[in-house]
Order: C-alpha cells, then structure tokens, then sequence
C-alpha cells in the first residue's frame, strides 16, 4: 500500500529522517512510535506530500508522492499534529470546502459529508463556530476531513495529544473502527496506547527504524530494568538488616516518603525479575512484616529508546534477553 | 480551483475584508466625482478615477494582508498541501476570488458615466477605457499584495510592508525628479538594488553561494558595460522609476490614450506577482 524507500530529509546540518525504508500493507492499523524529535512529524508530511525529501521514494499504491502527487493524495487522508483548521468556519462549511478540494460534487459530496459526520460524532456542533469547538471536537473535525474523498489510508499525526483522558479514548474506538475498513497510521509517543490499538508498531529513533514489528513481538525484545520497587511503613534500617538476608540482590536505595513511608528499589542480577519478588515477598512475610505494595518495574519507552538507539543499526540488532513486563502488584491488608 | 475560489469568497464576504474594500474604493471614486463632474462640471469621468486613486495603498494592503499570511499562521496551509490540488491552483484560486471583490465596488462604479450622460455629454470611450485600466492596475497591486502575504505568517507585517511598496509606487514618479541623472548615481543606485535582490534571494533560497553568485554576476556585468558604453546609464535611474510605476502609467489612459503596452505591462505584472506566489508557497515544500 505504502512503500518507503531510502527516504532522508535534511534541514540545513540536520539530518531529520535519515535512509529511512519500510512497507505498510493495508487493512491495517499501523503504530508510529518514537520520542520527541524523532522524525515522526517529518516523516508524515513527506508522505502526504506536504514536505519534500531530500532522498529517497515514497509511492502510495503505486503511485510515487512526488511525480504523481494528485494520484497519490486522493488515497489519502492526512490530520496534521496541529489540526489545520478554519477557526471562524462552522464543522460543515469547513468539510464541504474540504470535500470539494478532493473533488467531490452535487449528492456525492452531500452523501460523503453526512457519513463522515455522524461516523465522527460531530452531528451536534455542525453548524456551531469551530473556534467554540473543544479540542477533542476539534480533533474528531480534523479526523472527518481526513475521511472526506474515502481515502484508502488515514494518517494522523498524535490524534490524542492535549486531549482529555474520556476524549482520549472516544478516539482510539474511533481509530479501531477506521481499522475495519481504511488502512491507519497514527504516531504516538505513548507506548500504552499504541499497544492498545495497533496491529503493527514502526519505531523510530534519531530518523532511522529501529523495529517493526507486531506489539507481542516488540514486548519479548524490550529490556527489563531488572528492578523491583517496594512500599513499607516499617523505618529504613529494619528495612536494610531484613534485605540483607536476602540473596541476589546487586543494588539497594531506600527512599523515605514524606507520610512515614520507605520506599526501596532493589537491583538484581537474576534472569527472572519474579525470582526475586518472590524471595523479598517470603522474607517479609517470614518476619512478619507488612508489604505495603511491591512492584517490578515496567520498561518505558524512554528506557527501550534509549537501548534501542544506543545499537547503531537498530532493527538487526534487538536486545536478545527477553523479559516480560508487565506489572505485578502485591498488596497486604 | 473553484473550491477555493468559492471558499475564499465566502471568508471575506463573513468577514469586514470585502465591505472595508469596497467601501473605501467607492469613497474615493465618490469623493472624485463629486468633486470634479458634479461640484467642477467635468465632463470627464476619468478623472474622478484617478482622483484618489492613492486609496490603494490602503485598501489594497487590507484586502490582501490575509490571504496567505493567516493560513500561515493557523497552519491551515497543511491542509492546502495535502489536498490533491497543486499550488498553482491555490494561488489562482485565491487571486481570483480577490479580483471578484474588487470587481464588485467596480460595477458599481460602472453605472455613475451612464448616469451623469444623462445629464450632458460625457465621452464614455475614454471613460469605460479608463474604467478598464483602472481596474488592470488594482489587479496588478492585488498580485503584488498576494505575494508580500506570502512571505509571512504576520498579517500585520504584509499590510506594512504592502502598504509601504503601493506608496513608494505611487510616488516613484515624483521621487524620480529628485534622483540623480547622472550615469554615476545610475550605476550606484543599480548596485544597492542588486544587493537588495541578493538578501531577497538570500532570503527565499537559504543559499547563501546562490545569492553572492548573482549579485557579483550582475555587478561584474554593470562594471563592464559601464566600461564599454558609460553613456547607457545616463539618467537611467529616473527612467526606470517612471517606466516601473503603476500608477503613472494609468495616468496615459486618462489623458485619453488606450496604451496596448501598458496593458501589456499589467498583464505582466499581474503574472509575475503570482508566479512568485506560487514559488514562495512552494518553497515552504522544499525548507
């Protein structure tokens, strides 16, 4: 559906996206991944054609961004990181500009406008002022202009930034359905959401892939931090003598909480990072202690950055210790 | 073409934009009429429009200030791009719905010889073809507006900047007897606008060789032909500025001569403004 190949942007010294080469087939919903400043934003606009490249091809359905522009954006939808709204347009006189623009006529454009209005819920502000409009009103008018012309893909450059956690979800259902017949690509600098709803991640780092691959798969690749956090309410010393005895452990900071509370993040070197909440639970328990939460820490996407950047040909070189990373959380009483 | 056409008519029909402009050009072709075919007894329409004909320099600048310098600024030019529609028909778009603006006050203004025909003998000839002329010259200044708006996301900045190249317009004719003939000042003069030329060019392109390269190429050529034939320069500069000017031009149409190169040099005006337009709203692609 979409095939990049060798793409490279530079501004000036900066090189922004950089041989940057992957395929996205379609009917499906595709993660775009990285931190700020990755190339995510920059990488969007060249494929919807509102940037050039320095290098490099994109061509949609076979048809190349840059020689046959007009070809290639109608099999498109693009929602750029800021919405490009007319704030003193209403919803629907904004859409039919829009559909019109993408060559839509008569009932056609009529027929386009009322479905990808109720599809993105927007029936009851239509004809309000779009600068009256909330941001997640905003987002979801963004989207329905994304929809007009029925592209074949989507792409929304971080849809759910500055929106509220009820708007943020809205959203992602919004995105699942928009599965089910368009191909999607969304970016996010949110692991949790991109898990969530995609089918595919494409990671980038400092303008390059870093992985592209299902979530499960991802997840297996991701280092654990080999780290295990504990809350108690006894003082620090007992804490200390009580860890002592326990084997395995290679770091130990105590922490005390404002409330009375200690909080120790303990370090191991054991494969299985459950090995040891399991021998810190027992030797509270064993001495009668309360566990007021205990908890493995969970790898962040900062964290996998930072080792997935650190590999300078990414992709071919994933950490190999597979750790799983989900949360476990214990708590007594 | 015709979405933004349509769309852009109906922003400045929602907005103040259309009825400022055309309240003011009415004032003004108005304020002339009264003055000289009504409170003179001139029978001589035309005048009238030259009259205020100053007016541009400001109602130009309002009509035009937005036009792209806002979608700059509310990041709606993303949209412009990812449209299958080419820059070329965004700028002819909007152009188009600035000449339906303009032309509107203009219709208006078209029924005021028949009107005052039927109170003597008005000679419509000169005064439709100086109608028509009129009107070159206003799309002319739009064009030119169009472009100052695409060089900045500030609207307050194109109006300024509009507002101060429409004078400089206007009075190039009166300042050009103040400017020195002499071959020197000429080739003086040509160097500080080929300097100019290169921080625009500086500007535009971000290449600062491309820039220097032009300006000492066109300097290198002024040194020689100043060598070969110093007499070329002789009261070039004031030539030029009368020749550049809009405005007197407009004044040969009035005087009663249907002048084809001036149309001419309207016409090209107009595309020039627009194809530098559509560079400039290109160059966003390509920075």
């Amino acid at each position: 559906m979409i095939e990049i190949s060798h793409l490279s942007k530079r501004y000036g010294e900066h090189l922004a996206v950089s041989d940057l080469s992957f395929t996205v087939d379609s009917g499906q919903i595709y993660g775009f991944l990285g931190p700020n400043g990755a190339g995510k934003s920059t990488t969007m606009n060249i494929m919807t054609g509102c940037l050039s490249a320095t290098e490099g091809s994109v061509r949609i359905d076979g048809h190349d961004i840059f020689e046959e522009p007009n070809q290639a954006k109608k099999l498109i939808g693009y929602l750029p990181e800021q919405p490009p709204l007319y704030m003193n347009e209403t919803p629907e006189e904004y859409l039919r500009f829009v559909g019109e623009a993408k060559g839509l006529r008569g009932n056609e454009l009529e027929r386009q406008m009322d479905e990808v209005i109720s599809q993105t819920g927007i029936d009851e502000v239509a004809h309000r002022r779009i600068s009256a409009l909330s941001k997640g009103y905003r987002q979801r008018v963004g989207i329905a202009q994304a929809l007009l012309g029925n592209p074949k893909v989507i792409i929304l450059d971080e849809p759910t930034v500055g929106l509220d956690p009820i708007q943020i979800i809205e959203i992602r259902d919004l995105i699942k359905e928009l599965g089910q017949t368009h191909t999607v690509i969304f970016s996010s600098h949110i692991l949790s959401e991109v898990q969530a709803i995609c089918n595919q991640i494409i990671m980038i780092a400092k303008g390059g892939l870093v992985a592209f691959d299902t979530p499960e798969n991802l997840e297996k690749h991701l280092l654990s931090p080999n780290e295990v956090i504990l809350t108690s309410d006894d003082s620090a010393a007992e804490i200390r003598v009580l860890l002592e005895g326990v084997d395995h452990i290679t770091g130990l900071t105590l922490e005390e909480t404002g409330t009375g509370l200690v909080t120790a993040r303990i370090k191991t070197d054991l494969s299985n990072v459950y090995d040891l909440s399991r021998t810190v639970f027992s030797a509270f328990a064993a001495s009668g202690k309360a566990l007021l939460e205990l908890t493995v820490k969970k790898a962040n996407l900062e964290d996998i950055f930072l080792e997935l950047a650190e590999t300078d040909d990414g992709a071919s070189e994933l950490p190999a210790v597979e750790a799983e990373i989900v949360e476990s959380e214990v708590t007594e009483e | 073409m015709t979405a933004v056409l349509k769309h852009e008519l109906k922003s400045y029909f929602r907005s103040m934009t259309a009825y400022v402009f055309g309240a003011g050009l009415l004032l003004a072709v108005g304020l002339g009429a009264m003055l000289y075919n009504i409170e003179a007894a001139v029978s001589n329409f035309e005048f009238a429009l030259s009259y205020f004909s100053i007016i541009f320099a400001v109602i130009v600048p309002i009509l035009t200030m937005r036009v792209i310098a806002e979608e700059r600024k509310q990041k709606t030019d993303q949209l412009l791009y990812s449209l299958p529609i080419t820059t070329t028909q965004v700028i002819v778009g909007k152009y188009l719905a600035l000449l339906t603006v303009y032309m509107i006050p203009l219709c208006i203004v078209a029924l005021y010889p028949l009107i005052f025909s039927q109170f003597g003998d008005v000679y419509l000839l000169t005064s439709y073809g100086s109608m028509l002329a009129f009107f070159l010259m206003g799309a002319a200044l739009i064009a030119l507006g169009v472009f100052v708006s695409s060089l900045t996301d500030n609207q307050g900045f194109a109006a300024g900047i509009g507002i101060a190249v429409i004078l400089l317009n206007y009075f190039s004719v009166s300042l050009s007897e103040y400017v020195s003939t002499t071959a020197f000042g000429s080739v003086v003069a040509l160097c500080v606008i080929i300097l100019a030329l290169g921080a625009v060019i500086k500007h535009l392109t971000k290449n600062e060789n491309l820039a220097y390269g032009v300006c000492f190429v066109l300097i290198a050529a002024i040194a020689v032909t100043n060598f070969v034939n110093g007499g070329i320069f002789e009261g070039l500069l004031p030539s030029v500025m009368t020749k550049l000017s809009l405005f007197d031009r407009f004044t040969g149409f009035v005087n009663g001569v249907f002048d084809m190169t001036s149309v001419v040099y309207y016409a090209s005006v107009i595309v020039f403004f627009l194809f530098l337009s559509i560079q400039s709203l290109e160059k966003r692609r390509y920075n």
